[in-house]
Parts: C-alpha cells; sequence; structure tokens
C-alpha cells in the first residue's frame, strides 16, 4: 500500500507549487480537452514537451511518474494493442495469419498510448503539487455558482475534505488490523482463493466498525464546535490568484493555439 | 524459544522514493521465560521491534531467531511462517479492534482454528481462558460489541492466549484503562507469565510497569536498543536515562527523595512501594538500635 503515489501530495516550493488551486483546477481541465487536439507527430511531440516542461518546473522527480503510471500501465498496453490490431488503414506492415498489423494501427497505438500517459501524467501533477485541503477549497470556489441552482457544494467539498483525510488514517487502520488478524493465524496472501475470500471478513468487519464510530465522533466533534454547514462561513486559508496562474492559463491556452495552428499538417 | 535479533535493520516503504528507516543495527537477545520489558521514547523503534518478533515485518537487513525459526533479510519469501506465529502471540495496542466474531467464543477460537487446533479443543481452551481473563463464562455467547470497553479487551486478550503461544508480545497494553483496571491487566499478565511459563515481552513507556514487573530492560533510542540490564541498573543511571529521554519511575524519584531526608542512600534501587516501605522500615529500625 506504500506504493501507491498517484493522488500522493509532494510539498514543495515550486512556480507550480505556488500556483493557485483554482488555476491548476482550470489548468488540468483544459488540457483534458487540448489533448484531443493532438491528431500528428508534431502535435503530439508538443504535448509530451509541455509535460516535460511542467515536471522541469514542478521539480518532481520522474520516478515519481513512472510509479504513478504503475497501477494503469495494463490499460496502458492494452489500448495499445487493441489499436496495433484493430486499426486497418495504410501500409500492412506484418501478418502472420490472422494477424494483421498496419502502419495506421501503429501510429494509432502509439498515438493514444502517449494521449493516456500524457493525460495521468498531467493529472498526477495536480495531486503532487497541491495538498488535498487546497483541491477541495479550489473546487468548491470554482462550483460556488452552481449553488444557483441548490447543488449543496459546500456540503459536497465538505465530504470530499473529510473522506481524503481519512484515507490515511484508514489505511493506518486497515494495516493494523490486518497484523492483528494475521498474527491470530489468519492468512490473506497465500492458499486457495475460497479461503481468501473467507479472510476478508475478520479485516471488514473490525475496518467497518471503527469507520462508523470515527464518523461518529467526528460528527459530535463538529457539532459541540458549533458547525451549522456552510452559511456565512469565513475561511482561514484564503485563495490568491496571482499574475503566476493568470500567465499559466495563458500559456496553456497558447499551446492550444499552436496546436490548433499544426494539427492536421 | 530464545528470540535473538542479529544487527536487524528496517526501513519502511523500502526502495520507494518515501523510504524511512525505522530501525538501525538493533541486536538483542531475549531468553526463553524472561519478562523482558522494552521502553523507549516515542518514536524510538518500540513497535517496528515487536512486529519482527512474528515476522510481521521481515528485515531489510539481518536476521531475527525465533526458538529455531529464522527469518533472514536475504530470503524472499521465509518458509514455516504460520507455524512461527503460533508460537508467540502479540496482543497489539487497542487489542478490542481486532473483534470481528458474532460471539464472544468464536472469536476466541478464531486463532486456535486458524492453527488447525480442532473445534472441541479451542472451545474448551475458550471457557478455560476467559475465567483467566476474569470473565464470567456466561458472557461467550454475547456479541463482542455489546461488551465494554475493558471486558472487549480482556476477550481479545483471550483470543490470543487461545493460541497457546510460548511467547507473548505485549504493546502498551493497559492504554486508555483506569488505573484500576491497568493494575488489573498488568497483575493478570504476571500471573499468565509465571503460571504458564510465558515469554513475556511487554513493549510500554511507563517506566512504572518496567520496574515493578520486569526481570530485564531494553533501551530502544532513535531506531536501535542502546541499554540492556536489570531494573535496579538501569534505573540508577540517570544520566542515561537523561539521555534517552526518559523518566525513572515515580517510586525510584521519591526514594531520591527520602535519601535527601535521611541524609545518607539506602542500600538498594527500590522498584516497588513496598519495597521501599520495607527498606525505609528497616535503616529507620537500624537507626533507632544504634541510637538507643
Amino acid at each position: 500500500m506504500d506504493k501507491i503515489i498517484f493522488g500522493r501530495f509532494m510539498p514543495g516550493d515550486t512556480y507550480v507549487h505556488k500556483m493557485d488551486p483554482r488555476a491548476k483546477l482550470i489548468f488540468t481541465f483544459l488540457f483534458i480537452f487540448i489533448v484531443f487536439l493532438a491528431n500528428n507527430w508534431l502535435t503530439y511531440s508538443i504535448l509530451i514537451g509541455l509535460t516535460l516542461f511542467v515536471m522541469l518546473l514542478s521539480r518532481i522527480k520522474p520516478i515519481y511518474l513512472i510509479n504513478g503510471l504503475k497501477p494503469v500501465i495494463f490499460l496502458l498496453i492494452f489500448t495499445f494493442f487493441l489499436h496495433l490490431f484493430f486499426t486497418k488503414e495504410g501500409d500492412l506492415l506484418f501478418e502472420w495469419g490472422i494477424l494483421q498489423i498496419y502502419e495506421g494501427g501503429l501510429r494509432q497505438g502509439i498515438y493514444i498510448s502517449i494521449r493516456f500517459a500524457v493525460l495521468v501524467i498531467m493529472t498526477s501533477f495536480l495531486t503532487l503539487t497541491t495538498s488535498p485541503i487546497a483541491i477541495t477549497d479550489g473546487i468548491e470556489i470554482l462550483l460556488n455558482p452552481l449553488k444557483k441552482i441548490k447543488v449543496p457544494v459546500h456540503e459536497l467539498a465538505l465530504m470530499m475534505s473529510i473522506s481524503l483525510r481519512f484515507i490515511p488514517t484508514l489505511m493506518d487502520e486497515t494495516d493494523k488490523i490486518m497484523k492483528a488478524q494475521m498474527a491470530r493465524g489468519s492468512d490473506l496472501t497465500t492458499g486457495p482463493i475460497k479461503e481468501r475470500i473467507k479472510a476478508v471478513v475478520p479485516l471488514l468487519v473490525p475496518l467497518f466498525v471503527s469507520a462508523f464510530k470515527r464518523a461518529e465522533d467526528l460528527a459530535t466533534a463538529m457539532e459541540v464546535r458549533g458547525y451549522r454547514g456552510g452559511e456565512g462561513r469565513t475561511r482561514y486559508r484564503q485563495l490568491a490568484w496571482r499574475t503566476r496562474d493568470t500567465m499559466a492559463i495563458l500559456f496553456l491556452l497558447l499551446v492550444a493555439g499552436v496546436l490548433v495552428y499544426y494539427r492536421g499538417m | 524459544m530464545d528470540i535473538k535479533l542479529q544487527q536487524v535493520g528496517f526501513s519502511y516503504a523500502a526502495g520507494t522514493p518515501f523510504e524511512k528507516r525505522a530501525l538501525y543495527e538493533v541486536d538483542f537477545k531475549i531468553p526463553t521465560g524472561t519478562y523482558q520489558a522494552i521502553i523507549g521514547h516515542t518514536g524510538s523503534g518500540k513497535s517496528t521491534v515487536l512486529q519482527h518478533f512474528n515476522a510481521l515485518l521481515k528485515p531489510t537487513v539481518g536476521e531475527v531467531a525465533i526458538g529455531e525459526f529464522n527469518i533472514k533479510a536475504s530470503e524472499k519469501k521465509p518458509k514455516n511462517i504460520k507455524e512461527m506465529r503460533q508460537h508467540v502471540g502479540i496482543v497489539f495496542q487497542f487489542p478490542e479492534h481486532q473483534l470481528f466474531e458474532e460471539t464472544v467464543l468464536k472469536d476466541i477460537m478464531f486463532g486456535p482454528i486458524n492453527f488447525g487446533v480442532g473445534e472441541d479443543e479451542a472451545k474448551r481452551r475458550a471457557e478455560q481462558l476467559i475465567e483467566q481473563v476474569g470473565l464470567p463464562t456466561s458472557i461467550l455467547n454475547k456479541s463482542p460489541f455489546d461488551l465494554s470497553g475493558g471486558q472487549m479487551r480482556r476477550v481479545a486478550i483471550a483470543g490470543v492466549l487461545a493460541m497457546k503461544p510460548d511467547v507473548i508480545v505485549l504493546d502498551e497494553p493497559t492504554a486508555g484503562l483506569d488505573p484500576k483496571g491497568q493494575k488489573e491487566m498488568m497483575d493478570m499478565f504476571y500471573r499468565l507469565h509465571k503460571e504458564e511459563g510465558l515469554t513475556t515481552i511487554l513493549v510500554t513507556h511507563s517506566m512504572e510497569d518496567a520496574a515493578r514487573y520486569a526481570d530485564d530492560i531494553i533501551i530502544m533510542h532513535d531506531g536501535t536498543n542502546v541499554l540492556q540490564g536489570e531494573p535496579r541498573q538501569i534505573f540508577a543511571d540517570h544520566l542515561a536515562l537523561k539521555k534517552y529521554r526518559l523518566e525513572p519511575p515515580r517510586i525510584v524519584r521519591f526514594q531520591e527523595k527520602v535519601e535527601q531526608l535521611l541524609g545518607k542512600a539506602l542500600p538498594k534501587v527500590c522498584l516497588t512501594e513496598e519495597e521501599l516501605a520495607q527498606t525505609i522500615a528497616d535503616v529507620l529500625k537500624e537507626r533507632a538500635g544504634i541510637d538507643g
């Protein structure tokens, strides 16, 4: 469990770290669309260049990104082969029985893999350089207009920050209970699958019991401190939109313009 | 079952960017039948060491020997781990969190049945143990979640003891109990230690418990063992204790005050109230004898 990098926050003091979470959210959101503008070698190279540029700027070590890709690597390879075998465009490159590989298929496979990897890496930058609390604050403020149509934005943001807050706690708890049951001879890692599924019960029951207890305690603690929802609530952490945030968004729009210009060429 | 740690080092998340060294060159031996206390400041590595006694953690360097079982850092997948775990019972901090069965009886039987003990034998053990931990047998058919916190803890402890381990490891077993409950709990473990001939390892930051019950004390500091010795010897060494950010037990501090008042040192470092009272009485009697 220690090896999951995706979604972790690496504190730092770089341009990217200092950006307003709202700017980063908008940046990432726009980027998701911009990725789809690329459709040839040049434009894909620009996307990779942009990703590398953000990486250098945020001083996140490549090893974190490679680790971040690990959970989706299977999906990545799967899509690559799907395109490789089933896109029948361009020249025939290779034939072996019913297996035919076309130039277009290879190209598409590589494109889609790059697109996928770049997307995952960019979103990793968001979570790697922004604390979960800041992300939640950013989301809440960005979604604020939805309050007009009675979307409980504050409550949703609160739910999100509470769940984020308790992920590490629950992980620790799982680890602890797992060890306690392993010490009592329960075996989660070996043996036939039926036995292993049975071994999950001694883990899940205590975990649920403590999660409910924790939720109740938290609710009480919030209530005794006078929490009444978002109405008229001021903020301890003020978000400040600075020049660097506008610059980042403008830069991304510039890249988008370049992509539009060069696509299809 | 002698327990021997040889040059043990351990890192959490080894081989990832989040790697964190927790233990360095831990090297000690706990002979069979000892009541061993392991004390240390928060973050000294006590809890990490404890998990090595049961192969819940595998050392990143060095070797752990539990009786004839060996866990080496060089071996990818050590054999006989399950067999070994049967010999070492661990009572974790807040053990009541591990309860999950519908009834107390089933929960106590969980451990033994995992280790291949028959239903009848497991049931017999449960009935016997529930009394040993100081609960009425009528509790066996209740749901563990209907019990009080203290009762739940006793049930969980019975569940560990039901495996009939040779070594029992206690991690802060009295945390969160009231003073009376704490004393009862510690006395219970001491009685079991004597009656069943267990090797008991008590991981604690209560100097009082270490002084009262332990035969031998190991001090952990910054991820390694720095001092080992008998309680009297350890608690007499104030400089060392201070260096490792530990305070001598209340009774030892009290003895110092008494010594200041008497204007002379008592013949030995006392570890319990009873012992100190006796020693002071002896000294006063002697003095009265000389004067009179």
